[in-house]
């Protein structure tokens, strides 16, 4: 899939500008949804970033395996996941790609691979490193590409996970979304080293960095990269060099660690607008533009619309899943002596069902 | 799931037709008990900080290596975030691994991919992915090696939901209880003890022989007390009881509570409406420890039937020292625990 799409032709590029767009709609629906109190928890937006994610996903084979970071919209909508599902799931719902579990911090969606969405800053690179170890251990022809953000290079799970992958030999990569700031610390102020795909050296593992705004150089170096993990299990670092445009979660103005002009400055060079130059001189005409804007604009509509027609999760299920089945057995015993509304919230409503 | 994990936990059910016992230690029991599951299911593997060349800081993998080589008994680098978080990941994917921390202290560095990741993935993933991961690992005071590694934090973990916590007190639950939470397939913390490896017991070798998870045991009926207790503490309070009956015609029943997350308040509720007292013992600091749980559930359980307040022993709530004098003066020593039943039952001089 990958070498396919570095020859892209300017549809199949289309069709991830299409994906650019419609997670940047998304991202502006979410934020204004959060602030009309229809979203709760934390809601943290890439805004910015879509070249990055959208370049790394399309690199992936199908049968890939994907695990990130919380800043994870883009991320699955890129993979797949129906906007439906992701906004109903922001939306705290029934039919949300979660259950209604996760929220922002942790969509996923097992059937195309993608396990999480995880909240901890640095807590799926071991994960991550442990899905890896299990496709050598089942000889099975498949990468996991596991996304973290600059903040958590500085985390002793990076420094573990990045040793394994390396001392097994196994085929992770793993993709550090530059976008300069962990919340509103910058890189500068935070890492020793601030070329981030350097530190890969220490693990004699291939470290790269690409102008994650450069679409088309994204899907090459991710390609390249899934590809040798893939296939000589090669384990390496992808640092994709971008910006975040808005702050670090929607309670953020963003302006307390970057000025206005900063911020402005990096939205001349929207990942949008490049790649929309790069199709324009390939041929795409106004009207394909178009077609692909109002099409996004009207996937963000829809999921809206039925985020707020998807009926809450059943609270008499609130413990199902968090045990195996068969499990509702040996916690029977448990019962007698146990606090006030234990019986009726967790015992009686599908413990281990 | 075997059928007999999956069965309803019900002391009253049979065990399996006996293949024939053994006697063996503690540690030996464990070995067994993964290699009888190595064999059984490839998915089944080992891996921890010199648990193949080394044959384990503890000897319990000893031999493993040879019999199945370096991928199922994969020695790793000193990262126990890193690896027991591998442990979670290759879980996710349908691997049972076996993750060998070397003392319960050192779990603690690995703490957010125990608690925040391994127990929670069932809940956050709506049942569509399991986590069945074993970690197994020692705890325990008595050895002198002072306050890094120690301490008992068995209360931590199972207060933790998501996660299974089970702690066997007997070479026979050592291997029923281990085979138990490699087969379940949720993550099952396995909390053994330093002291108690080399203790040695008859076990019964049928492989499809597991220990229920969720069934305390009564390794010892009485009438006056019960004494609710679990890993090396039991093996104590057992010796204790002996010598008070012989001594002062005390009748205590001990119930070893084997898993501590599901916690089996049913076998002793049964227990304390017979003897109407209850004293609970543990390693662990007793302040928001296991015997605070056991306390708060047997009063509510049990409240017509006590004739005497809930009396608890632990160990001293300070670091632990190197002084051998010191270290006993803290721990819950076999002249404590007989203390503490005289008191239980209003005999104390």
């Amino acid at each position: 899939m990958s070498t396919t799409l570095t020859a892209a032709p300017p549809t199949g590029l289309l069709d991830l500008y299409g994906e650019m767009v419609l997670i940047r709609r998304f991202e502006e629906a979410a934020e204004r949804q959060y602030k009309a109190a229809r979203i709760g928890g934390y809601c943290h937006l890439s805004s910015g970033q879509e070249a990055a994610t959208v370049g790394t996903v399309a690199a992936m084979e199908p049968d890939d395996l994907l695990v990130t970071g919380y800043r994870c919209h883009g991320f699955a909508l890129a993979r797949g996941v129906s906007p439906e599902a992701v906004m109903a799931e922001l939306f705290g719902r029934r039919d949300g790609c979660a259950h209604g579990r996760g929220g922002s911090m942790h969509l996923l969606d097992v059937s195309r691979g993608y396990y999480g969405g995880w909240g901890i800053v640095g807590g799926q690179l071991p994960i991550a490193t442990g899905m890896a170890l299990s496709l050598v251990r089942r000889g099975a022809p498949q990468a996991v590409l596991c996304e973290l953000g600059d903040g958590a290079v500085n985390m002793g799970a990076w420094h573990e996970s990045l040793n394994l992958a390396a001392v097994w030999n196994l085929p992770v990569v793993f993709l550090v979304i530059n976008n300069q700031y962990g919340m509103g610390t910058s890189v500068e102020r935070a890492s020793a080293e601030p070329d981030l795909f350097k530190r890969a050296g220490a693990y004699r593992m291939t470290g790269e960095r690409v102008d994650g705004d450069d679409l088309e150089a994204v899907i090459e170096s991710a390609g390249r990269l899934l590809t040798a993990a893939r296939e000589e299990r090669k384990p390496a670092v992808l640092e994709a060099v971008t910006y975040r445009h808005r702050g670090h979660s929607v309670a953020d103005a963003g302006l307390a660690y970057r000025t206005k002009e900063e911020i402005e400055e990096r939205k001349l060079a929207d990942p949008i607008e490049r790649t929309k130059a790069l199709l324009r001189e390939r041929g795409v005409n106004d009207e394909q533009f178009a077609a692909a804007d109002a099409e996004a604009e009207a996937a963000v509509e829809r999921s809206i619309a039925f985020a707020e027609s998807d009926p809450a999760p059943d609270v008499d299920r609130l413990a199902a899943g968090m045990y195996a089945p068969g499990s509702g057995g040996q916690f029977e015993r448990m019962v007698p002596g146990s606090p006030l509304g234990e019986r009726e919230l967790v015992f009686s409503g599908g413990l281990g069902e | 799931m075997s059928a007999a994990t999956e069965a309803k936990a019900d002391p009253s059910v049979a065990a399996p037709a006996s293949a024939g016992t053994e006697l063996m230690t503690y540690r030996e029991a464990l070995r067994l008990a993964m290699r009888q599951e190595m064999q059984r299911d490839p998915s089944v593997f080992v891996m921890g900080e010199e648990v193949g060349v080394f044959d384990g800081s503890y000897k319990v993998t000893a031999g493993l290596l040879d019999e199945f080589g370096p991928d199922r008994v994969r020695d790793t680098p000193i990262s126990e975030e890193g690896f027991v978080g591998a442990g979670v990941g290759a879980a996710m994917l349908g691997e049972r691994p076996i993750v060998e921390i070397m003392t319960l202290n050192f779990l603690l560095v690995a703490m957010d991919q125990v608690v925040n990741h391994a127990a929670k993935i069932g809940a956050m993933f709506g049942g569509e992915v399991r986590c069945p991961l074993v970690i197994r690992t020692p705890n325990g005071a008595g050895n002198q090696l002072t306050a890094q590694h120690s301490q008992s934090f068995d209360a931590w973990f199972a207060g933790t939901p998501g996660l299974k916590v089970v702690s066997p007190a007997s070479p026979a639950d050592a291997k029923g209880l281990l085979k138990a939470a490699i087969r379940d397939d949720d993550p099952v913390l396995v909390i053994e003890n330093l002291p108690i490896y080399k203790e040695k017991g008859e076990v019964d070798v049928d492989p499809e022989l597991v220990t229920p998870i969720g069934l305390a045991a009564v390794p010892r009926e009485g009438s006056d007390l019960t004494l609710v207790t679990h890993s090396f503490a039991t093996v104590r309070a057992l010796k204790v009881a002996d010598q008070l009956e012989a001594e002062k015609g005390v009748s205590v029943e001990v119930v070893d509570l084997r898993s501590l997350r599901p916690l089996d308040v049913e076998t002793v509720a049964t227990s304390v409406a017979k003897t109407n007292r209850a004293l609970c013992i543990e390693e662990g600091w007793p302040t928001y420890g296991v015997t605070a749980e056991l306390a708060a559930r047997i009063q509510l359980a049990c409240f017509d039937d006590l004739d005497a307040p809930v009396e608890r022993l632990g160990m001293a709530e300070v670091p632990l020292p190197y002084a051998k004098e010191l270290e006993l003066a803290a721990m819950p020593t076999e002249e404590r625990i007989a203390g503490a039943i005289l008191r239980t039952l209003d005999l104390a001089p």
